[in-house]
């Protein structure tokens, strides 16, 4: 009994920490731009994709990995560069519309290059269970909430103590303000497309060897981290990690209690209740105390 | 070489639009250097916008800005900055969450750590408030603390110009004459000011320079003193 919810804490725990990541990866861009990412999910894929192309290849792992993260950063900074900047002072719903077109095209080159199939990346240190009682836990999973957990170090690290980092934190606060100081504020946005890539990149390498990749895995992926970050208040860091991590529980309950059939339908009936119910989320921001 | 008497800051016929609506109406103003210049108006007269001009916030459609003998209307706002131009915009436009310490870091974000380091002292020496509150975030001041925040971060650039759009707006009579003398103060320093304000009467006294704004227009300008024994400004922007 208590070993089965453990084993549903665990699942739930493994898969929250990537709606966590792809939830951060909202947030970083919505702070930086308003911008909803529809193409966050495909940061997630393009990580997971090239992984298993270079290791098929016969690229050591770490390389791949090394490589895989990069790329996915690479695509940020392009979809910045050649979508997002061209467009100028364009309203935010263009926009969003645009990351859309970017997320089918980037599934479009993929697709071609990797093919329609599934493929896994190898587990970084091998299957073989860690036994809790009577539950278990692959270690892939440690890899997974481990690299969440210290990605969410590095970014509060980012965004506390770098010069950088406050940047684009002043920048989601109060745009005017930030270019009065003197802050590029159109760099800032390219670093903020590029490091939600980044971790973007990372959730998909990290969770390759789980959860499979195609072409087509980011749609999903991308739909709950968006999920995740409403639930958590968009706009909040902390909102993000905790929305991803009630998700992936809430999903794993509910596959372990009811069926893993209705495992999908948990994000959705989630977004219908939050947009209802508590339309800033968990963490939102409250009426802005402006004097 | 540019001449040491030629202004800081010039602008020559400069028009501005949002969208259809033009704002400012061939504008043409000067800064000489080391001085305290005021331009007043009535609210919608455009002082906000030509401000926002100045710093490259809001595009220019006509006419040119001339800063250090530089033509600068096509700059993007973070480099005038570097060059020296800092405002302290209308609404203090804090970083509301950021600790106050934060806000005045990110004042000097165009300057090294040391600079900004040494520059800090001199803020906190100006407004020993900001220092006791640095950990605090900075929507948390009230309204005279907010001011002296947002006039603290653009004197963190050190800058050769600084633009203030109505730093005494609705503040206490008492908090009012506060920010009036840290402006005095920071004009007897040298630092040259192109002073925004609604109260005509408190800027003009104050300033060298004055200009009127009226409808996008400079319709009169002259010496500070002059400015305010004129009979038009008198019944129009004094209330006498
Ligand atoms: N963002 C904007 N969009 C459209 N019109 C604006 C905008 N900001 C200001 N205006 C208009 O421009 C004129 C000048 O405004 P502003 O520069 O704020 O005046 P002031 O600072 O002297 O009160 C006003 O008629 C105002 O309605
Ligand atoms: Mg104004």
């Amino acid at each position: 009994m208590l070993s089965q919810a453990l084993q549903f804490f665990f699942s739930g725990l493994t898969s929250g920490a990537i709606y966590a990541l792809a939830a951060i990866g909202f947030t970083i861009i919505y702070n930086s731009s308003g911008v909803i990412n529809f193409a966050q999910g495909e940061f997630i894929m393009v990580g997971g994709v090239v992984a298993v192309m270079l290791t098929d290849a016969g690229v050591p792992l770490p390389l791949a990995i090394a490589i895989a993260v990069a790329v996915a950063g690479i695509v940020g900074l392009l979809l910045e560069k050649l979508a997002i900047e061209p467009a100028g002072n364009a309203e935010v719903v263009t926009l969003i519309i645009i990351t859309i077109g970017a997320s089918i095209f980037i599934q479009g080159v993929v697709q071609v290059v990797f093919g329609k199939g599934q493929r896994a990346l190898p587990p970084f240190t091998g299957d073989k269970p860690i036994l809790f009682g009577s539950a278990s836990l692959l270690p892939q999973s440690l890899w997974m909430i481990g690299t969440g957990a210290l990605i969410v170090l590095m970014l509060a690290w980012f965004f506390g103590r770098t010069r950088l980092g406050k940047a684009v934190l002043a920048t989601a606060h109060n745009r005017l303000a930030a270019q009065l100081v003197g802050i590029n504020t159109r760099h800032v946005l390219a670093v903020s497309f590029v490091l939600s890539a980044l971790v973007g990149g990372v959730a998909g390498v990290v969770s390759a060897p789980i959860t499979l990749t195609s072409y087509d895995t980011g749609i999903m992926v991308g739909l709950k981290g968006f999920v995740a970050a409403t639930l958590g208040g968009l706009g909040s860091g902390a909102g993000a990690v905790v929305g991803g991590l009630i998700l992936g529980l809430m999903e794993a309950l509910v596959a372990g209690y009811v069926s893993s059939a209705y495992k999908d339908a948990v994000p959705f009936v989630l977004i219908i209740l939050i947009l209802f119910f508590m339309p800033r989320g968990l963490f939102g921001e409250r009426v802005t105390e402006r004097v | 070489m540019t001449g040491v008497n030629e202004p800081l800051l010039e602008i020559e016929r400069l028009c501005t639009h949002y969208g259809r609506i033009q704002a400012l109406r061939e504008v043409s103003l000067a800064v000489p250097r080391g001085s305290l210049v005021a331009l007043v108006g009535a609210n919608g007269a455009g002082k906000t916008t030509l401000l926002r001009t100045i710093s490259g916030v809001q595009e220019a459609s006509g006419g040119a800005i001339r800063f250090a003998g530089a033509d600068i209307t096509r700059l993007r706002s973070h480099a005038r900055v570097q060059l020296g131009i800092a405002q302290v915009p209308e609404g203090r436009q804090m970083f509301g969450p950021m600790s106050v310490e934060d806000n005045l870091f990110l004042g000097a974000y165009t300057r090294t750590r040391a600079q900004g380091e040494s520059a800090i002292e001199r803020v906190y020496a100006m407004f020993p408030v900001l220092k006791e509150r640095r950990a605090q975030p900075a929507g948390t001041l009230s309204g005279g603390q907010q001011q002296m925040l947002s006039i603290g971060r653009a004197l963190m650039a050190e800058p050769r110009l600084l633009l203030l759009d109505e730093p005494s707006m609705g503040l206490a009579p008492q908090l009012v004459a506060e920010i009036f003398s840290t402006v005095v103060e920071l004009a007897r320093s040298g630092t040259t000011m192109l002073l925004v304000e609604q109260n005509a009467y408190a800027a003009l006294s104050i300033a060298d320079f004055g200009y009127v704004l009226e409808t996008g227009r400079t319709v009169i300008s002259g010496r500070g003193r002059e400015l305010l024994a004129d009979e038009r400004v008198k019944q129009a922007y004094l209330g006498m």
